[in-house]
């Protein structure tokens, strides 16, 4: 009985701990760290909750996309970042008074709560026992809920579209391969024949249609 | 020392306030308040996982798998954002944002 509370107290300490750094940090490569860290730790909270498959879903996503994109931009982006930090400790009197009005408040709803004993009843899918999270996950997800399933790989289709879209540039120096173009070559656009005086050479104007 | 619905939802509160202070605290980073809207859907994400599991109704669940889709988009969309004013002005200062300014 004592073994789930620790390990609920390592990982809440862990995960609040790592989310203090991440606002707190300097480097912003350390932020995303700290966030991985984070998000490392509130999946094992999940897990502790019975929510393996969201857990496991929390990393995939998180930790191998999210957290890889930031680390890329933040890399790809040449920017001074000591100087994004002035201001820092100008906003935190006041970041830290809403922020603690903020959580007083939330914590007094938390703590002061009772569950209306109607929710018994108006539960809409329960937790089946006999099957492990995994499979009571999909036994609703691709039933009941597909059209909400559907809708979430549209966001995601969409979000791909968009990114693609707003970061794709072809650059004029760039050459690139243009198929149609190779296609449409035929003999008497690609070479012309000259003939040539003996003993003259070529002309300068005739030199100049060559390297065409 | 049972580890009840209120622990999690503590959490919660606590991770949520330290987004809306990394927000605060950040003005300049946009990169930053990225990070902590990250941590604000984390915190939902934990709530609405925590009402799952001592309710015992999975829908809470699929919601969360659903905002997690929304976290992702969002910072896929938000990054290529960045990126793209980069490009365009060099800089990520937030406080330079204010070319749409009527």
């Amino acid at each position: 009985m004592i073994l789930p509370a620790l390990f609920f107290y390592l990982f809440a300490g862990v995960c609040v701990a790592s989310a203090v750094m991440v606002i707190v940090s300097r480097n912003p490569v350390h932020s995303v760290l700290f966030l991985i860290l984070a998000f490392v730790n509130a999946a094992g909270l999940f897990v502790l909750m019975g929510a393996e498959f969201l857990a496991m879903i929390l990393i995939v996503v998180y930790v191998g996309a999210v957290a890889t994109l930031f680390l890329f931009v933040i890399m790809m982006l040449d920017v001074d970042f000591t100087e994004l930090r002035s201001g820092f400790l100008e906003y935190l009197p006041i970041g830290l008074v809403i922020g603690g009005i903020f959580l007083f408040e939330l914590l007094l709803t938390v703590g002061f709560w009772i569950i209306n004993p109607g929710v018994a009843k108006s539960i809409t899918a329960a937790i089946p026992t006999n099957v492990s999270n995994t499979e009571a996950l999909g036994l609703v997800l691709y039933t009941r809920y597909i059209h909400y399933f559907q809708l979430a790989g549209m966001v995601l289709l969409v979000a791909m579209i968009g990114a693609i879209v707003l970061t794709l540039r072809h650059k004029a120096s760039v050459k690139r391969q243009d198929i149609n173009v190779q296609n449409a070559r035929t003999p008497e656009l690609a070479m012309t024949v000259r003939k040539v005086a003996s003993g003259q050479g070529l002309q300068d104007a005739d030199a100049a249609e060559w390297v065409r | 020392m049972t580890i009840g619905l209120g622990h999690y939802l503590a959490v919660g509160a606590i991770l949520f306030t330290l987004g809306i202070l990394g927000i605060f605290l950040n003005r300049k980073n946009i990169i930053v308040i990225l990070m902590s809207i990250e941590l604000i859907l984390l915190s939902v994400n934990v709530n609405l996982v925590a009402f799952s599991t001592f309710l015992g109704d999975i829908v809470g669940q699929v919601f969360a798998l659903l905002v997690l889709t929304v976290a992702a988009a969002e910072a896929a969309i938000g990054l290529a954002v960045l990126v793209v004013y980069f490009r365009n002005r060099g800089s990520i200062a937030v406080e330079d944002v204010n070319l749409m300014k009527g």
